[in-house]
């Protein structure tokens, strides 16, 4: 089936999602953003394959060899770079807010203050 | 909003996002064809500009222009961390105590530090030739003196480790890369644009202005990964709550 790798990133997202939605931990949160960003390495890497395709690395290839897209494979770099830095940088708002508020569950969170 | 009302809204507009998404799919060019056309021209011009890795070739040459906003959202999201991670009113510093380590252990990490850092200026310094480049040798980097901490301790660590000067390291990293678009405006052509000659194919020399970006988002990924981990590990080990503040909540 030639869309099941299409659907496989859906499905990450989707379940993502969910885990958002029913978080009741901010860590658990964060790390459920992860995984629904994950979802779209897959989408990307599933799009720029070529059936029989090869590293886009010619150091040991020759010219014109069968290789996958080079480019979706930079966006899915660039992706993973600016997860981890979010992921990081939303971490360290988990961890002022414990100190703030003394709860990492988002919806004592929202009874405390609006 | 309650939790069984908040499920429900997130299953009706799962189910709307599902059908339409896997609609979309049907339409999208088959997994594994051969249709790839901005690939094709990608790798034409990789090997036009003697970069053997195609991906460094798009990331730091071709789309050269967008890697510097991936690498200033880097250098923002480590700035803001510093700022949220500092020490506040009602905490103190403790020293971190030695923790005992075993013999094993501590072989393993003063032998691995070494081989981690050289694996890391590897990947770093091949990004135009071999899978790899900055952002995943600075990774190598960062983590290689870590090693360190659980080899040793903390205060091991932070000997090797004087935060001030990463941080430099990192401002460094993120400036050279402008400094790099920049000299290729004074030399007559647009911003990061690959001016520089181009070298020999798949020698270390190759890929003109690839092999400095690299080295540049290399230093301030390794910089940025380590002050990064550096606020972290002061919030695990050495900043405390003060006892009034603990009863203030």
């Amino acid at each position: 089936m030639s869309v099941l790798p299409y659907l496989a990133a859906g499905w990450i997202f989707l379940i993502g999602v969910y885990g958002l939605v029913t978080s009741r931990n901010l860590i658990h949160a964060v790390g459920c953003l992860t995984v629904t960003q994950s979802s779209t390495y897959v989408l990307l890497v599933a799009i720029g394959y070529r059936r029989g395709g090869t590293a886009p690395v010619f150091s040991d290839l020759p010219p014109g060899a069968r290789v996958v897209d080079p480019v979706v494979q930079a966006l899915a770099l660039t992706d993973i770079v600016v997860g981890a830095t979010v992921t990081a940088l939303l971490l360290a708002l988990v961890v002022q807010l414990r100190k703030r508020h003394g709860t990492v569950d988002p919806d004592k969170l929202a009874e405390l203050r609006g | 909003m309650s939790r069984p009302v908040r499920l429900w809204v997130f299953l009706v507009g799962a189910v709307l996002v599902a059908a339409l998404y896997a609609w979309a799919c049907f339409d999208l060019p088959s997994f594994g064809g051969d249709h790839h056309p901005y690939g094709d021209r990608a790798v034409r011009t990789a090997l036009a500009q003697h970069t053997a890795n195609a991906v460094s070739s798009v990331n730091f040459d071709q789309r050269a222009f967008d890697t510097l906003g991936e690498q200033t959202i880097l250098f923002a999201a480590v700035l803001g961390t510093v700022v949220l991670l500092r020490q506040v009113r009602g905490e103190r510093r403790t020293d971190p105590t030695p923790a005992p380590v075993a013999d094993r252990v501590r072989w393993f990490g003063v032998l691995m530090l070494p081989v981690a850092l050289v694996v890391g200026f590897y990947v770093v310094a091949h990004g135009p030739l071999s899978p790899g480049g900055g952002f995943q040798g600075g990774i190598v980097l960062a983590t290689a003196l870590h090693l360190l901490y659980i080899a040793a301790d903390y205060r091991a660590l932070e000997r090797i480790r004087p935060v001030g000067l990463y941080e430099v390291g990192d401002a460094v990293g993120e400036a050279a890369y402008v400094v790099t678009g920049l000299a290729a405006v004074l030399a007559g052509s647009a911003f990061l644009a690959n001016v520089v000659p181009h070298g020999t194919f798949n020698t270390l020399s190759s890929g003109g202005t690839v092999a400095v970006l690299n080295i540049a988002v290399g230093m301030e990924v390794a910089c940025g990964i380590i002050v990064l981990l550096a606020r972290f590990l002061d919030q695990a080990v050495e900043i405390e709550e003060t006892a009034e503040e603990t009863g203030a909540r």
